[in-house]
């Protein structure tokens, strides 16, 4: 049960943004800039460090969340999803994503555990300082949300079929108050 | 020096939030909403203060000397005052619903998972409302995220704490905006 008194009906952050929809408005904003930008990052790209960064946080809604998202971008395949998921480093990805992956699991447990060396390797597999600023953010913004979600014990829906359906609702429409706003998918 | 060329050289966050103002311009009106906006009945010094000690807890220099000068600003109090809550707040002069708060904010830090039923009750019995304890979390929340931006990006800070001090008042006049970043 969450700690506070929230909209019973609605899964995660999405009754927390409800319960406060002013800070919901740059939340929203910071997720679509972050994760829905598709530059020499991909949308897959940006959701996959997400997903992993509350992989590691332990953070049951935004992990399958946002690894559902991805499979949507994918076309479905979630293999490659959950292979990043249990050792990104034998995945089927760039060498760049891998090295970028690896500065975002420092960032999750700190940020000073990111080495110079970490950032020295990303940039030699051929990443650019827009693609780590954004890593470095997209990790550290996932160590807010996934606080937040964890941290008021925000429901977590248990059945699996319904992460889908929120995916490809985000993924159509974007981030934004529309999630909480327009009836569930 | 930082890891990537910011194309300036401000210190702490303000270097990141000018390189990309996109995003720059979002994160300061959630400092705004959650540390300035007077519509909240948690103090602004309170509210600093939970950044601050949330940020000493991160071990990140710049926000923690940033926001401890900003609570010690609306505090009206000496820099031994936040120091003194900074390093045991359980053992410091501020009110008992403060330090249930501060409780809450230090297991956020830790992890979302960290924080138990009973610390919210605690709050609660103290008088805690439900929108008091939603903005503690999310500002323990937001500076785990604000912490990491600082330090995963190696940004450099000046060391002398005054530096600091002098400039909080002209933050707590203005507010926290992308305009603000370079005055």
């Amino acid at each position: 049960m969450p700690h506070i008194q929230v909209d019973e009906n609605l899964p995660g952050i999405r009754a927390l943004l409800a319960f406060s929809p002013e800070t919901a408005g740059p939340i929203g904003a910071l997720a679509e800039i972050l994760l829905r930008t598709s530059d020499s990052l991909s949308r897959v790209d940006r959701e996959l460090i997400g997903m992993y960064v509350s992989y590691l946080n332990d953070c049951f809604y935004c992990n399958h969340s946002h690894g559902e998202i991805a499979v949507c971008y994918l076309d479905g395949d979630r293999k490659l999803v959950n292979a990043v998921r249990t050792d990104y480093k034998k995945a089927p990805i760039s060498e760049k994503l891998k090295s970028l992956l690896q500065i975002a699991a420092k960032v999750q447990k700190s940020g000073k555990d990111v080495l110079p060396e970490d950032i020295e390797n990303a940039k030699l597999q051929g990443a650019t300082d827009h693609d780590i600023h954004d890593t470095v953010l997209i990790s550290a913004a996932f160590c807010m949300m996934n606080r937040y979600v964890d941290g008021l014990a925000a429901n977590t829906p248990l059945d699996m079929s319904s992460y889908p359906l929120r995916a490809k609702q985000v993924a159509e429409k974007g981030y934004g108050n529309h999630i909480f706003l327009t009836p569930q998918p | 020096m930082a890891y990537i060329d910011l194309q300036n050289d401000l210190p702490g966050i303000r270097g990141p939030m000018i390189y990309r103002p996109e995003t720059g311009a979002i994160l300061n009106e959630l400092a705004e909403i959650l540390l300035h906006d007077e519509n909240n009945t948690l103090s602004r010094g309170d509210r600093e203060m939970i950044g601050a000690y949330v940020s000493s807890e991160n071990d990140c220099f710049f926000c923690q000397h940033v926001h401890g000068a900003m609570a010690q600003h609306y505090y009206g109090s000496d820099m031994h005052f936040i120091d003194s809550i900074k390093k045991d707040f359980q053992r410091a002069d501020i009110s008992e619903k403060l330090k249930s708060l501060l409780s809450i904010a230090g297991s956020v830090q830790k992890g979302g998972k960290q924080v138990r039923p009973e610390q919210i009750e605690a709050a609660k019995n103290l008088g805690a409302s439900d929108r008091e304890i939603h903005d503690t979390v999310l500002i323990a929340a937001a500076f785990c995220m604000f912490n990491r931006y600082v330090d995963g990006l190696n940004t450099w800070a000046p060391e002398d704490r005054q530096v600091y001090v002098d400039r909080a008042p002209m933050r707590a006049r203005d507010g926290y905006s992308q305009a603000g970043l370079v005055k």
